[in-house]
């Protein structure tokens, strides 16, 4: 009898725990979702309905014109079409820059492999803000001030010191077997980097890239600094502009937000596991 | 024996060769783009200079006895502090707390992971804006959260005392996710054994995660309070796209206020003292925390 009541009572306090965990998370949910909401709808709403009614208004009508005008503006393809180039080009030379140093850090013994490493440890906690003065003056002197190639050498150089930390553990779990196989069949140093280490590295160096990916998609300090005019500027600089053009618009913003948001959240939903991973990947920095 | 011993320096000569034919183009970066503009950056604090013109004018310590006495430079600097302090506060707790209800749930919460996942694909610049007109006195969500209660309309980032904590809450909004799922994978990390083994000694779910999982978790805890405090004394895009360091100098942060007087008000070398403090700043503490925290095994 007395067990009984205990184990009811146990019952009913495990329904209230759930219940309030239950509350809490739906509380959570509103927090995160409601700016989503108000920046998606707002979209939708006319010039001044904001102003006017408040942000809890539905929009009296569908108003696309917004989101029709972000799409057909010509400046918008510019911005996206330079953030598609930086991003494509810089991935490319940072993955293969990279993998290049991560091989002899991990496989080889030579005298000043443990300095090399460690300055390159040292070298992820670099605030990037110390570099940018100096960055700025030698970007106007080699001629490259206000074009996206400005912005190539500096994605990559910042990206590097992690990518490479990252990947030298990751070879060093690639089994040395593999690689003696093949240096019996006669593939030199150089050949096994290539036939053996990299093919097997593809798995790190996907997490690498989307990691350094969506870094380099939304990055502004050095796109900002280095680019002057619309037509050399990357995407997280159209909403600078556009903001500039349209700081009473909010709509006419939020729509554009809306838009800059797009390609993250339809990767997020193709391969949400596989973005999570990568998106935490420098998270080993600690 | 003679002959192995020089086959065997001949072929670390080719190691060494072949190492450094790979590592190469990092080096060359780095050097340039790195190593070679922190250097620059200590010595352009020595100077006075626009960033414009050739000309430097050399003039010792002047620009470092100004940072030293420059009251912006501090508050600024303690802006960064209480970021700091209450980012942890806030972010730590919420973290784990969603990171073990989804922990709990399994894949049946998956709908609440995916949802409070979102605000980390947003780019900083993007959140900046955001909240810039989420939080806008007129048509805001606070403002108009106020007036449906029958209030007034809120100014919270147009004023001084409230601006810094709504762009606090703005980043623990943007970051919570990210230690939520960091500590997702720290549960996840604890073998099924261990759990199982709890339960059928009689331990209750509660029980489970307050005794035994989140001693467990103590490593990663730590990590992330690490990269939580070193995160908190960079932080630029969002603070600058959102108020630009104001009203006054109540949300400037040392990087909006390097970045201002460098690129808005062209002082490079005042900007370049800025900077060079920033870095010494920011390299103690890392170093200190890091000893503090891994110091304890």
């Amino acid at each position: 009898m007395k067990q009984e009541i205990n184990y009811e009572n146990e019952q009913r306090k495990r329904t209230v725990a759930w219940a309030v965990a239950m509350a809490l998370a739906i509380i959570w949910f509103l927090i995160t979702f409601i700016p989503f909401l108000f920046m998606v709808l707002t979209g939708f709403k006319q010039k001044l309905e904001t102003i006017l009614y408040g942000a809890f208004h539905l929009p009296e009508t569908l108003y696309a014109q917004n989101y029709v005008d972000v799409i057909t503006d010509k400046n918008f393809w510019v911005y996206f079409r330079n953030s598609v180039v930086v991003l494509v080009i810089s991935l490319v030379i940072l993955l293969f820059i990279s993998a290049c140093a991560a091989y002899p850090l991990s496989r080889f013994r030579f005298k000043l492999r443990d300095p090399i490493y460690l300055l390159i440890v040292a070298a992820m906690s670099v605030p990037i803000h110390v570099t940018m003065i100096p960055v700025f003056q030698m970007t106007i002197g080699m001629g490259l001030y206000d074009t996206i190639w400005a912005l190539v050498p500096t994605s990559v150089a910042f990206a590097t010191p992690i990518s490479v930390f990252i990947l030298v553990g990751f070879m060093d779990g690639i089994p040395k077997e593999l690689e003696e196989a093949a240096d019996i069949d006669g593939c030199g140093r150089y050949a096994r980097f290539f036939r053996v280490i990299l093919p097997l590295s593809a798995p790190g160096l996907s997490t690498l890239a989307i990691y350094n990916g969506v870094n380099i998609w939304n990055e502004f300090i050095f796109a900002f600094t280095l680019t002057q005019s619309n037509e050399n500027r990357t995407l997280p600089l159209a909403l600078w502009n556009y903001q500039g053009q349209y700081a009473v618009n909010t709509p006419m913003i939020m729509a554009c937000l809306s838009l800059s948001v797009l390609p993250m959240i339809i990767l997020f939903i193709i391969m949400q596991e596989k973005l999570i991973k990568g998106m935490m990947a420098g998270a080993v920095k600690g | 024996m003679n002959k192995k011993n020089s086959m065997t320096a001949k072929n670390k000569k080719d190691i060494a060769l072949c190492a450094f034919v790979f590592l190469l183009p990092v080096l060359i970066l780095l050097t340039t783009y790195l190593l070679y503009p922190i250097i620059a950056t200590f010595v352009n604090s020595f100077f006075q200079w626009n960033g414009i013109s050739a000309e430097k004018k050399f003039i010792g310590f002047a620009n470092w006895n100004k940072l030293l006495h420059d009251k912006d430079f501090w508050a600024a600097f303690f802006n960064n502090i209480k970021v700091m302090v209450l980012s942890l506060l806030v972010q730590m707790p919420i973290g784990i707390l969603l990171a073990t209800f989804l922990d709990a749930g399994g894949r049946k919460f998956n709908f609440f992971k995916v949802i409070w996942f979102l605000p980390m694909l947003m780019s900083a610049v993007a959140v900046g804006y955001l909240f810039r007109y989420a939080l806008a006195t007129n048509g805001g969500l606070i403002s108009s959260l106020s007036e449906l209660l029958g209030g007034k309309n809120v100014d919270l980032l147009g004023n001084q005392k409230t601006a810094l904590f709504a762009v606090i809450g703005v980043i623990c909004w943007q970051f919570i996710p990210f230690y939520m799922v960091y500590y997702l994978a720290g549960y996840s990390s604890i073998p099924e054994d261990v759990y199982e083994a709890a339960i059928i000694d009689g331990a209750t779910r509660s029980q489970y995660v307050t005794r035994i999982a989140l001693p467990l978790l103590v490593p990663t805890i730590r990590s992330a309070i690490i990269l939580s405090l070193i995160g908190s004394l960079k932080y630029f895009d969002l603070v600058y796209i959102m108020t630009g360091g104001g009203p006054g100098t109540s949300t400037e942060l040392m990087a909006t206020y390097m970045y201002k007087n460098s690129f808005v008000t062209f002082n490079m070398g005042y900007g370049s003292t800025i900077a060079a403090g920033m870095f010494i700043l920011i390299t103690i503490f890392a170093a200190v925390v890091m000893r503090l925290l891994r110091g304890k095994g």
